[in-house]
């Protein structure tokens, strides 16, 4: 059930286009992490947040492989997986703000980003909690016969939860559209894989359940959008599960408040010379698919998305106090 | 009109419902095959197929969590947890995502979602599998926590809840499964959530109860009567929370003398959230300090001391005959 491709094997180039629209949407989140960081040391944006910087690759790579029609189940660490869904900057960062004309309207804030339309059931901040949902959505999807897959994000320290296993079971079990991706960057906040798990083979787990399971490299954006691109063939053709397990690692702290005792700062730097943005652009300008035009235009039309999106956020209004009791329960009326 | 158990009032309300609505969909520990723990779906499955009832393995938080990406998908899971008590597994689900989903996302996604336990004494079970802890959910915002107290309107809050569009928790008594028939029209019938109703009228007392401490209660305002010519009035709360004090308030302004009974523990329990609302809206009506019967701040004892936990006849008269006193 279980195979290993842990990336040895370069995944095929690819062209032109396609390659800069990767490293764009890389590149994207990576700047919005930048501006997170620097609002959040300016008090603009408060509360816990967790930035994504290094494991870019994952969410450009499984979003290339899902339709708009598919669902995404995503978790606290989750502005790249909604700004390359298709949630705006703008909207994005007004959330983080607190106001109203955010993607969740100001009351999710950084970890519970969400857009209906688009099929993003949210941010969670609670580790291991969506993957239920997930397979709720997929069973939903089973039982009205449509032919889509419920991808689910989620970290390593959520395998040590019980709905992890409980979902899986279920998952395979039931033979469930779901694709669960687990973006292991080998520490559950500040405790390392090997402190946590009997047994650190996390695609292993997926297997044991009879889930099809295979690790990637998480930091090379092509070898994870052709393993995705294959899990969700196999997802569409059998109706089974499909476990992705991205080996990757967080170049920042956990969250705002971390002093990163847990590593040491060789340990960071040397996954930093992983870079999934660095080693995909020296790659591409190896290759020939990528001139330093091509790159200036990508940093200066990214660097205007989100200064556009800064004023918006900014520009943006605060919910009306009388309005915080509205949504504790439906406004529908009952007849 | 049939004479009904409460399981065979739910059944039907279940069946029916699930007649006339293609996404309302069962789930829960032996709800298919088994036909539930205490019979309530019994049937089910062999009239709706496998899809629409779905056995699950022994995992409460899956089971909820499934029901919340099925019910924000907009379909109208109704899960059922065997024991009141096992839900302490799932609590994370309810509480951080089932009644917040609506007010992170501002209404952004249906919550249409029944979660039915069995609760409370009275059938000489043990701790998790005897207890009424009604007041964790009815903490929570968000939810709507529903107890009905006979078969009746059991069948008629489950046809609400179901089309609730809000996550309801809904207790069932165990102790009242199958303690007596009550007359249940084939015809559709539904209650109202969040709306107590009135069951005997007096003008002396007010008795605030549900579940199956209504039923006792009504005895003891019956022994008030013959004992001491005392007319009670009692209400039945029918839905805990969200709380709709009108009808307590002017029942308390009228009587001046309050019982509050529930076999959840006293402490912070939901009679404690009525003397709070009827101290704010009826303290200058009052002629006697409120009386709560309540279950003690233990775990409920085994069944050879389970009946000096709950609630008797006899104590209820006698905290009232206490209100009466003054």
């Amino acid at each position: 059930m279980k195979t290993k491709n842990t990336g040895k094997k370069k995944a095929a180039a690819t062209n032109h286009n396609h390659a800069v629209h990767l490293l764009r949407s890389m590149i994207r989140i990576r700047r919005l992490e930048d501006k997170c960081a620097e609002l959040y040391t300016t008090t603009k944006i408060r509360g816990f947040m967790h930035l994504y910087d290094g494991e870019e690759a994952i969410a450009v790579g499984v979003l290339e492989a899902l339709t708009q029609d598919d669902a995404i189940v995503a978790t606290y660490r989750e502005h790249g997986h909604a700004l390359i869904r298709g949630l705006s900057a703008g909207s994005i960062l007004a959330e983080m703000y607190g106001k109203q004309e955010g993607c969740s309207r100001g009351r999710g804030g950084s970890m519970h980003l969400f857009d209906d339309k688009l099929r993003f059931y949210g941010g969670n901040a609670i580790v291991g909690g969506g993957l239920p949902i997930a397979v709720g959505l997929a069973l939903a999807d089973k039982m009205q016969q449509k032919k889509r897959v419920t991808c689910c994000f989620f970290g390593d320290g959520a395998v040590a939860e019980g709905e992890f296993h409980e979902s899986m079971n279920l998952a395979a079990l039931w033979k469930l559209p779901v694709l669960f991706v687990c973006e292991n960057n080998l520490y559950a906040m500040g405790t390392a894989l090997k402190y946590s798990q009997s047994n650190m083979d996390l695609a292993g787990k997926a297997a044991s359940y009879d889930v099809a399971s295979v690790a990637v490299d998480g930091m090379d954006v092509l070898a994870v959008e052709a393993a995705a691109q294959k899990a969700t063939e196999v997802i569409r053709f059998k109706g089974e599960p499909f476990f992705l397990e991205c080996q990757t690692y967080r170049f920042r702290a956990h969250s705002m408040y971390d002093a990163e005792l847990y590593r040491t700062k060789a340990e960071v730097d040397e996954w930093k010379k992983r870079c999934p943005i660095a080693t995909f652009t020296q790659r591409l300008k190896n290759e020939g698919l990528l001139s330093d035009a091509d790159l200036e235009k990508i940093e200066g039309d990214v660097a205007q998305e989100i200064n556009e999106a800064v004023a918006f956020a900014e520009a943006c209004t605060w919910e009306p106090l009388e309005d915080l009791t509205r949504f504790v329960y439906s406004e529908r009326r009952m007849s | 009109m049939t004479k009904m158990t409460m399981v065979q009032a739910l059944n039907l309300a279940l069946k029916q419902e699930m007649e006339k609505d293609d996404s309302v969909i069962l789930l829960g520990e032996d709800v298919g095959r088994d036909g539930g723990v205490f019979r309530v779906t019994e049937g089910l499955m062999d009239q709706f197929g496998e899809q629409r009832v779905v056995d699950t393995p022994l995992a409460e938080s899956a089971i909820v969590g499934m029901s919340i990406g099925m019910a924000a998908y907009g379909l109208k899971p109704v899960c059922e947890i065997q024991f009141s008590g096992f839900s302490y597994q799932n609590f994370h689900q309810i509480e951080n995502h089932a009644a917040r989903l609506r007010q992170r996302s501002q209404g952004r996604y249906p919550m249409s979602l029944v979660l039915r336990a069995p609760y409370g004494g009275g059938v000489r079970a043990l701790e998790h599998h005897s207890e009424s802890r009604e007041a964790y959910w009815a903490h929570t915002p968000g939810l709507k926590m529903v107890i009905p107290s006979g078969p009746r309107n059991a069948r008629a809050l489950m046809v609400s809840a179901i089309r609730d569009p809000d996550p309801v928790i809904f207790y069932e008594a165990k102790a009242l499964y199958r303690a007596f028939r009550e007359e249940v029209p084939e015809e559709e019938e539904t209650l109202p959530i969040g709306r107590p109703q009135l069951v005997r009228e007096g003008k002396d007392l007010t008795m605030i109860s549900y579940g199956a401490m209504l039923r006792p209660t009504l005895e003891a305002a019956e022994v008030l009567r013959e004992r001491d010519g005392a007319l009670a009035e009692v209400i039945d709360l029918l839905t805990i929370s969200p709380l709709d004090e009108e009808i307590l308030v002017k029942s308390v302004q009228k009587t001046g003398r309050a019982v509050i009974v529930h076999e959840a523990p006293r402490s912070f329990g939901p009679g404690a959230e009525i003397v709070a609302r009827l101290m704010e809206k009826a303290f200058f009506f009052l002629q006697a300090p409120i009386e709560r019967v309540a279950g003690f701040d233990i775990v409920i004892p085994l069944f050879a001391r389970e009946k000096s936990y709950i609630p008797s006849v006899e104590r209820i008269v006698a905290a009232a005959g206490r209100t009466l006193k003054n």
